[in-house]
Parts: C-alpha cells; structure tokens; sequence
C-alpha cells in the first residue's frame, strides 16, 4: 500500500481530434488537497471524470488509494465520493430521504444509512430542514447537502469539482472549512477550481492545468516564487502625497511605480532591503502611510504568467 | 501502511436487484410528487375511451355496451403503453443531464441497476394506470368474461407490454441530448403505434395501407390477446404473438440500452 492518494501518470485522453489530457503526471499524498487550476477547457473535469471511473483513459496509468482506475474499478468506487459542478441531489426527496438512499446503495442497512444521515445532517447543520424537500433548500444548503451525499461511504479520496461556483461569500467560507476538516481526518482531496483565491486558501499543492498538461506544479509558495519577485505596494494616507511617494519609489527601485484606482503605488523589488529603504526615505521625508506591503505575486498573476490567460477574477474584476 | 478507514460494507448478494429496488423507490418517490406523467398516462387512455365509445359505438358495434367490449382490452394496453413511451426515456435523461447519473455511476454499484431501478418503478406506474383504468371500464359497464384469471392475465400482458416497449425510449433516453426530444419521439411515436392498430376496429375493417401496418404492429397482437382474453374468445395466435414481439423487444432494447448507458462518457 502507498502512501499516495493519487499517483497519475502519464494520462492521456482524447475525444475526436481534441486531447484533452495529454500525458498527464501528478500526485498526492494521503490526506493532502491537491488544487487543480485550469482555465475552460484545460481538462480538469476530464481528469476528475478518468480519475472517478467515469471516464477511461486511452494511456498512461492513474491510481487512487492505491488502486488502479481501470483494472480495480469497483474497488475504486468504494473509496472515492464525487461532489460535482452542478449538484446532484434530488431535489423532490427531502434532505435525509436523499442521504439514506445512497446509504442503501452503499450498503450500509437500513439502520446503518439512517444512522450515517442524521450524524451527516447535523455535522452540516441541516437538522431543522432535514425533512424538507430539497427543491426547498437554499443554493448554500443544496451544495452542502451534496457534499454530505459525498460523505456518505467515509471515502479515502473526495473529488471536488469546482465546489464553490456560485455561493456567496459567506456560505464559500462554510464551505472552505468543511473541506479543510475533512483533510484532518486523513482524506485526500482533489479540488478543481477556477479560482485562484479557492486554491490559495485550501490547497496544499497545485497543478496548472492548461490544454491538457500540467504546465506548473508545487505548494502555492512555490508557484509564487517561481514567476519571481517580491512587489511593494504603498497607498499614502494622503493622496496629496501620492507624486512625492512615487518619487521615493522610483528612487529606490529605479523606475517610475504602477498606479491603481485605489490610489497605490505598485513597484516590483528584487530583495527585502528596498522595502527597508523605502521605508526609511519615507519616514525622512515625512509622508504618513496609509497601508504598505511586501508581498508575492498573486496567484492571478502566477496564472497569468504560466498561461498567457487572464483567469475569470481578473476578467470579472477588469 | 496499512489503512483500515471505515467504508461502506462489502457487496451482499443480489445486490442489483437490491439497489434497483432503492432506485425504484426513489423514482415513485419523485412520481408522488411530481404525478403528472401517470395522471397522463391514465387520463389519455381514459379520454379516448370515452371519445371512442360514444362516437363510435352505435354506428360501429350497433350500442354502445357492445363497442365497450371491443374497445376496452385495447384501452388497457394504450395506458400500459403510453406511461412508459413517455416518462421511463425522459426521466433516464433527465438524471443524465443534471449529474445524479455520475453520482450513481462512482457508486460500487451494477450499471445496470438505475435503469433497472427506474423501469421496475414504471412497471408499478403501469399497474396503478391499468387499475384505474379497470375501474374506469367496469364503471362504464365492461364486464370481463373469460373470468377473473384471464382478467388478471390481460392486465398482466399489458404491463408485460409495456415494460419491453419501455426499453425503447430508455435506449433513446441515454442517446439523445434532451429530454424534450424523448418526449417529442413518445408523442410521434403514440399516433401510429396506439391509434394505428386494432384500438378501434378489427383490423380487416381499415383501409389497405393502414390495414397493412396494422396488421404488423406489435400493438395489435397485444390488443387482440387482451381482447380475447377479457372477453373469453379465441385468441386467433395473437397471445404467442404479443408475447413474442414483448421478448423481442426487450432482447434488442435492453442490451442496447445498458451498453449505451455504462459507455455514457
């Protein structure tokens, strides 16, 4: 037995012309959360489809808990639990009739379902709506519902499929820490997702999908360090003394600073001693600081680099 | 390493029929709250009846009580027919669409199971629009004379019938892209097949290029074997008949479907 959760290598698949994985190589180890980042297209969902024995690859091998995806495919299924992009629950079934049902399929008994339903439904919060049809639910309470028809099997390996399309805030962060709760206790979780934002907070590793390969993998810091270096940014509490600060910058760091609508400076630096410099000259010459940091690329701008593809935030925000 | 994460029990035996039993229930489930495919699967038939015997009863049969024993039996097969053309494919492709299909599918369960499950749930929906039909009939004044075996023997073929007829619009179910076009095809589909058989009048009565069909179409064996049956006559071969094109359908759907079905990708 491995200790791997997900080994792949080398997958491929094509539909018609189109391959849409492309000798595909990844891994991760038990009870991590991989991130899988991709624009439209880029084959994540392929993936998830070939890894879920949904889909069978035309090449290469994929393991999961250890088990091969095309010769050992029942076995896979026992250990896996897929909560997809559009939800799956029934929607004139009431919350627990949902739950129980893939309780019998999983043959749990008749007591063991209902037992695994009402601990699922209070570890989610939906007790008080549990008897209620699910057509009733809210968008944030179906996709809890689904990821606790997930659950269900106590599965090695959950597959989540873009989980946190159209929550609101709030109810993404709930769903944020349901997930995390799950890696502690040693369930490995692969997460596609099209914002960065989402694998930043959630992944301990990521891989760039784009056309089919993986064009960049590692933890999200080392994604970051790779596109390279540091950027300071600094708003001045007073905006008349934004032309005096850019000057500072533009001292330090030898050309002039990016300017945004919210009234930052933004400066690329090769090391933390421009920062201190920056620092220093600022407090010289007198100029109050409204917020000034150091900091790494974003993982849009990681994405944007590895790609040449803006990702929807960055289109939505634009 | 060796892992001993809690997990669902291992497979017992008859475990598809088994889990197509939780499917089934799962779509009745569905059906009582959304009711309208048996209630059309009831008031159709039920229309026709009563459009049909009092159009045509006393110009065809000479009253209506005696077109009333002609026209039930085939009455009874177009309710068993018409609750699976329409709702079994729609309902299939449905689930296809929406992603439960994937979930059922990443389960350590049968393929064959969610079809199976969904079909055996019809094969209920078909019963419930027979027996309300039946009563329908025997309040219109049809009485069964072959006695009440036979009448259970008719009502059976009927269902019979229409589960393997039902496997055609599961097939279509899985290949086509939506469920409107199941829908189109069950209604295309109920004009020739239904009305174009012995519903109304034997077919020897009917035009020649109608009669020619009619005489091929697997619904007027069912009718006529129906027809026998309730009313005590001989069955003229119709009963091999009809069980024979049931079997045939059945032998050519079914696999067509659940290959087509496991191979969704």
């Amino acid at each position: 037995m491995t200790d791997h959760g997900l080994e792949v290598d080398a997958l491929s698949r094509s539909f018609g012309r189109t391959a849409a994985l492309d000798g595909v190589s990844l891994s991760v180890a038990r009870g991590r959360v991989l991130g899988l980042l991709g624009p439209n297209g880029a084959g994540k969902t392929t993936l998830v489809r070939v890894l879920a024995t949904l889909l069978r690859p035309d090449a290469g091998t994929a393991r999961v808990a250890g088990l091969d995806v095309r010769r050992d495919r029942a076995e896979v299924r026992r250990r896996i639990a897929l909560s997809g992009q559009h939800t799956s629950v029934d929607d004139e079934l009431s919350g627990r009739s949902n739950l129980v049902m893939i309780g019998g399929l999983l043959d749990l008994g008749r007591h063991g379902a209902a037992r695994r339903a009402g601990e699922l439904l209070s570890r989610f919060g939906l007790e008080e709506a549990a008897d209620r049809p699910a057509a009733t639910y809210s968008g944030g309470m179906r996709r809890r519902l689904d990821l606790a028809a997930a659950l269900v099997g106590e599965p090695e390996v959950i597959f989540l499929d873009e989980p946190s399309v159209g929550l609101d805030p709030a109810r993404r962060d709930e769903l944020w820490q349901t997930i995390r709760k799950l890696t502690r206790d040693g369930v490995t979780v692969l997460l596609t997702t099209q914002y960065l934002e989402e694998a930043d907070a959630l992944a301990d590793e990521i891989a760039v999908l784009d056309h089919g390969r993986v064009i960049a993998s590692g933890t999200p810091a080392d994604l970051k360090h790779r596109v390279g270096g540091h950027t300071v940014v600094l708003r001045p509490a007073d905006t008349g003394d934004l032309d005096r600060a850019a000057a500072i910058l533009a001292r330090v760091t030898g050309r002039e600073p990016d300017r945004t609508r919210r009234h930052e400076l933004v400066a690329p630096v090769t090391g933390d001693t421009a920062f201190f410099e920056i620092a220093a000259l600022l407090r010289e010459h007198g100029v109050a600081v409204g917020e000034f940091a150091f900091r790494l690329p974003s993982l849009d701008e990681v994405f944007l680099s590895l790609t040449g593809a803006p990702t929807r935030d960055a289109e939505e925000a634009a | 390493m060796t892992t001993t994460l809690p997990r669902a029990a291992r497979p017992r035996r008859f475990a598809v029929l088994r889990h197509s039993g939780i499917l089934a229930r799962r779509s009745l489930a569905k059906s009582a709250r959304n009711p309208g495919p048996i209630v059309n699967g009831v008031i159709t038939p039920a229309l026709f009846m009563v459009l049909f015997l009092y159009l045509f009863g006393r110009p065809v049969a000479g009253s209506t009580a005696e077109y009333l024993r002609y026209l039930f039996p085939g009455i009874l097969v177009m309710g068993a027919g018409l609750a699976g053309m329409i709702s079994t494919g729609a309902a299939i492709n449905l689930d296809l669409k929406n992603g439960v299909t994937d979930r059922f599918r990443s389960l350590p369960i049968s393929r064959t199971a969610p079809l199976l499950g969904s079909v055996l749930a019809d094969i209920l929906r078909y019963a419930i629009a027979v027996a309300v039909l039946f009563v329908l009939g025997v309040l219109l004044g049809f009485r069964p004379q072959g006695g009440a075996l036979a009448a259970v023997g008719a009502a059976g073929l009927a269902v019979l019938f229409g589960f393997c007829l039902s496997w055609v619009t599961v097939y279509l179910g899985v290949l086509v892209k939506s469920a409107e076009a199941v829908l189109a095809f069950g209604f295309l589909a109920f004009l020739p097949l239904q009305l174009g058989s012995s519903l109304a009048a034997p077919t020897d009565t009917l035009p020649g290029w109608l009669r020619a069909w009619a005489d091929v179409n697997p619904v007027t064996h069912v009718m006529d074997a129906c027809r026998a049956l309730l009313n005590g006559t001989p069955d003229g071969g119709s009963t091999g008949l009809a069980l024979l094109w049931s079997g045939l359908l059945f032998a050519v759907f079914c696999p067509l479907a659940v290959r087509a079905y496991g191979r969704q990708e």
